[in-house]
């Protein structure tokens, strides 16, 4: 046996002698000239883009209102001048104005079943077949469908659950921020900073993002299917389960039970049994509700809502068995979990959301159909394999870190038809933007699906690793994806749903005052990690002791605290407008039978 | 066939059958195929008090921090002789109990060093102790944070022989008159921490480092035998316990700033001490042998560092007076 270990130790031996010429450690003197860093740099300058052209339409907004005031000050001047007019002169004007007041349009000039005459030349295409049938059929329904009574509380049920859990779980990530600062605020086992992180990152997982996904999810699904959920007690069910799963879980993680520390792992498998049963009842009970549509084709939305919930199902499945979980074995299995928990259910899920709610805020239909089928496979096909990316130069082997690798760059493919499909869908609505609480939120979420997305890619690489991995600049990265992609287009659908189903809206200004501040606390939190995470790696490399590369830090754990307390105060803001659409209105309720209240108010 | 579309049983099942066999191929068999790993040759199995030691530093997700893999790359050539290897974890890496599987060593946040050899740098007792109960007595810049749960504070007429006291400053306890006393926990705790480092392969055996591309000879290969820098070996090996000017803590560590020893015209004790170690004053932890550690250049150097700093002013320690001495030692 001794052999077989030698031999296979020199094999090892030999291999990295091989690889060793093809990659070298990189030249640092030169690091901002690497690709991956170049790249990021360059994601980066989209985002401050971005935003500055959200600035920008803001300020014109603004610029256009003041313009307004001086146009009213010179129809006042006009108003002076005409009672120095004649008569005669105003009678004409008047018989004019009150013609054209009179002339309306037959409502036929530009549809219907009669021919078709354009007289003055202004249309430049007419057609009888939509070229997107599925959702323009879906667009009349949306007018005449009505939202039932249960489904609009199990709604509220998912997405109160999810605030809830959203609040406590920032909280927590604020408090452990704050420890990087000062390490000795409190002495107690239940709160030390090993116990708490894993419960800030499993409580914004399964608690805030999972619960709004299911409960938006519980939305869409009915509407794109025409149908009724299939049972709203399962769903009531599955919130139990998954509510007792977050608070027994929880409490064991502080009580020092966690399940081995393989970050999202972390709650042992008898709270993830609890879990998962809420997951599969979910996946029971949207499937059921699809095999009863009532319209042939499945909508694109439900094929990711779906999928997200069977690849979620079977990989929990797989990362709990204990039958290949020893020795580096749990470590393969850690790397595909963590990644695929991220990639297959909350993207895979929240893609599908976006597919629902993104046309109907802006009331034109998908840009294309085929673009989200492309991305729905190639996110299975291309997320599946990349997990062992998070092990690079780690005693995993070789050729699993570089299909992790090569794949991670296939993510590419996914990434950028959903970008365009999303982009190009608003396109033509810019100008909505400025006239929209929900719009900003959508456009922050597409454009860090692509910059988030596309820098993770450039992160899996092999040079970029020696710089960026172990350090911050990590935090940074899952900050921006699960935050600026998850989080912020969960709050746009909410934003864009529960106003039509309840009748409520937030006050604009709570939605801005919200908006910004997670905004910028992100943009804080983000840009401090990663400049710091930078000069961390950069001082590692060069061989300090690792001690100044902690003091090297200290600044920058600053900023990322300012930027986390300024995320943390947008989400009570956001809890408190929740309040506000979430609100019963009891007038209208007994007007309308008792069963059914309409979407559209 | 492939209507998707509008086949809601075609769509999930195929989605299902993908992913899992995709999963099958990138996930389970790897891992199962990694589970065949033996362990090295030479490895020693983990003690039941390493064992308990493991418990709690999972039950305290030590891992949220610390990383346990030295990466094939040169950076990482400070936290351990060769690059990690499957077969190193072959013992620690097991199911835990019933309710816990095995633990996630690797770790993926060096927010804190690497400890894959922690038991090699830093072998004292009482510095783990120390560090254990309040990071910042012994490292001041650390953000780690304390365990003090893994202590209890005892009258003295409580503490019995067997209770390992911890010689922490008075104004650090909660009762000035009381004893700090470690808890069996932070003792396992230590047990496993000591016993982190890795199995020697010998340099045949051991896979190399993807080397640097950076041209060393520029900056320091030229005087690299004659002038080792003092300094930086100092605060690699030694001031984590004696701290960085040399002050020492009281009651654990003794000063080096204005020591006899130190600043004693002939070298030879201090140079004796750093060899073989030293436990012969209670009042202090006891001092581990670095003659395995460090060769005869590095010792003359750490020497000579003490010995003309914080205000101590002592002749220069060669090399061959440390050869000499190691000499007379492995001839005793």
């Amino acid at each position: 046996m001794n052999r077989t270990v030698y031999i296979t130790l020199g094999l090892l031996l030999l291999s990295m002698k091989v690889e060793a010429q093809t990659v070298p450690n990189p030249n640092i003197d030169q690091w901002w000239s690497s690709p991956g860093v170049i790249g990021t740099a360059l994601l980066i300058a989209i985002i401050a883009f971005v935003a500055l052209l959200i600035i920008g339409s803001k300020l014109s907004a603004f610029i256009q209102r003041i313009q307004s005031h001086t146009n009213r000050k010179e129809k006042e001047e006009i108003k002076s001048d005409l009672i120095n007019w004649e008569e005669e002169d105003l009678d004409w004007i008047l018989e004019r104005r009150k013609a054209a007041k009179k002339y309306k349009l037959s409502g036929t000039e530009h549809s219907g079943t009669s021919s078709f005459e354009d007289q003055r030349g202004l249309v430049s295409k007419v057609t009888r077949d939509p070229e997107n049938p599925i959702v323009d059929e879906k667009k009349h329904e949306t007018i005449r469908l009505e939202t039932p009574q249960p489904l609009r509380n199990i709604m509220i049920w998912y997405l109160g659950s999810a605030v809830f859990w959203l609040v406590f779980g920032t909280l927590i990530g604020q408090y452990v921020g704050m420890k990087f600062i000062w390490p000795e605020m409190d002495q107690s086992p239940w709160l030390s900073f090993g116990r708490l992180r894993p419960v800030h990152t499993n409580t914004v997982f399964w608690g805030w993002a999972s619960f709004a996904m299911v409960g938006l999810g519980y939305f869409v699904i009915s509407r794109t299917s025409n149908t009724r959920v299939f049972s709203y007690s399962l769903a009531k069910t599955g919130w139990y389960l998954m509510n007792l799963a977050l608070v027994s879980g929880n409490l064991l993680l502080m009580n020092g039970v966690n399940n081995g520390g393989g970050e999202y792992r972390e709650y042992i498998w008898p709270v993830i049994v609890l879990f998962g049963s809420g997951l599969i009842l979910t996946l029971y009970n949207f499937y059921k509700t699809v095999a009863t549509r009532k319209v042939s084709e499945i909508y694109i939305s439900n094929w990711y809502l779906l999928g997200g919930l069977i690849w979620t199902v079977t990989l929990i499945l797989i990362s709990y068995l204990p039958s290949f979980q020893d020795g580096l074995g749990e470590t393969v299995i850690q790397g595909y979990y963590m990644h695929q928990g991220v990639g297959m259910w909350f993207m895979t899920f929240t893609l599908g959301l976006i597919y629902y709610y993104l046309p109907t805020s802006l009331n034109k239909p998908i840009y294309s159909y085929s673009l989200g089928v492309l991305a729905f496979w190639t996110q299975m096909l291309f997320y599946t394999l990349i997990g062992t990316h998070h092990f690079v130069f780690s005693p995993l082997p070789w050729w699993l870190q570089t299909v992790a690798i090569v794949f991670s760059a296939g993510m590419f493919i996914p990434v950028l038809s959903g970008t365009t499909n999303f982009l190009m869908t608003m396109k033509g609505s810019w100008s909505a933007i400025s006239k929209s609480y929900v719009l900003p939120f959508f456009l922050v979420g597409v454009v860090f699906y692509f910059v988030g997305s596309t820098q993770g890619s450039l992160q899996a690489f092999r040079l970029t690793n020696f710089i960026w991995h172990f350090t911050d600049f990590n935090v940074a990265h899952s900050h921006m994806t699960m935050y600026g992609i998850i989080t912020f287009i969960l709050w746009a659908c909410i934003y864009s749903i529960l106003p039509k189903v309840t009748g409520n809206e937030p006050s604009s200004l709570a939605v801005g005052i919200h908006f910004w501040l997670a905004f910028i606390g992100l943009f804080a939190y983000m840009i401090s990690l990663m400049t710091g995470g930078t000069l961390r790696g950069l001082s590692w490399i060069e061989g300090e002791s690792f001690i100044n590369s902690v003091i090297l830090m200290q600044p920058y754990w600053v900023w990322r605290a300012i930027g986390g307390s300024l995320m943390f105060v947008s989400h009570l803001v956001f809890a408190y407008n929740f309040m506000v659409m979430a609100k019963k209105k009891k007038v209208s309720a007994k007007k309308i039978s008792p069963a059914f209240t309409p979407v559209h108010s | 066939m492939f209507d998707f579309h509008k086949n809601h049983k075609l769509l999930v099942s195929t989605a299902f059958l993908g992913f899992a066999i995709l999963s099958t191929v990138i996930a389970i068999m790897p891992a199962m195929k990694l589970q065949e790993v033996q362990p090295l040759p030479g490895m020693e199995e983990m003690s039941q008090e390493e064992l308990k030691g493991l418990q709690i530093y999972v039950s305290e997700n030590c891992m949220a921090c610390h990383t346990q893999q030295v990466r094939n790359i040169e950076m990482d050539q400070v936290w351990g002789q060769r690059p990690s290897l499957a077969s190193d974890y072959f013992y620690s890496k097991q199911r835990l109990d019933l309710w816990r599987q095995s633990p996630s060593l690797l770790g993926s946040e060096r927010t804190g060093p690497d400890l894959t050899e922690v038991g090699k740098r830093q072998p004292g007792k009482e510095w783990h102790l120390l560090h254990l109960f309040n990071p910042r007595i012994v490292v001041k810049e650390s953000i780690m944070p304390g365990y003090p749960w893994l202590f209890e504070e005892k009258s003295p007429a409580m503490v019995t022989k067997k209770d390992i006291i911890v010689p922490v400053a008075t104004e650090l306890l909660k009762n000035p008159d009381h004893k700090l006393v470690a808890k069996p926990e932070a003792l396992a705790l230590v047990t496993y921490l000591q016993s982190l480092s890795q199995t020697n392969l010998g340099a045949e055996l051991s896979p190399g480092f993807i080397p640097s591309t950076r041209n060393k000879s520029d900056d320091k290969s030229d005087n690299i035998s004659s002038e080792l820098d003092g300094l930086q070996l100092y605060s690699e090996t030694c001031s984590a316990c004696h701290q960085p000017r040399g002050e020492g803590i009281t009651g654990a560590f003794p000063p080096l700033a204005a020591s006899e020893i130190v600043n004693d015209p002939d070298p030879n004790i201090l140079i004796q001490i750093i060899l073989s170690g030293y436990d012969a004053r209670a009042e202090f932890g006891v001092m581990p042998a670095f003659g395995d550690i460090l060769n005869d250049e590095e010792i003359a150097a750490i020497a000579t560092h003490e010995r003309s700093n914080w205000g101590n002013n002592a002749s220069e320690v060669t090399a061959e007076q440390v050869a000499e001495i190691r000499k007379f030692i492995q001839n005793q």
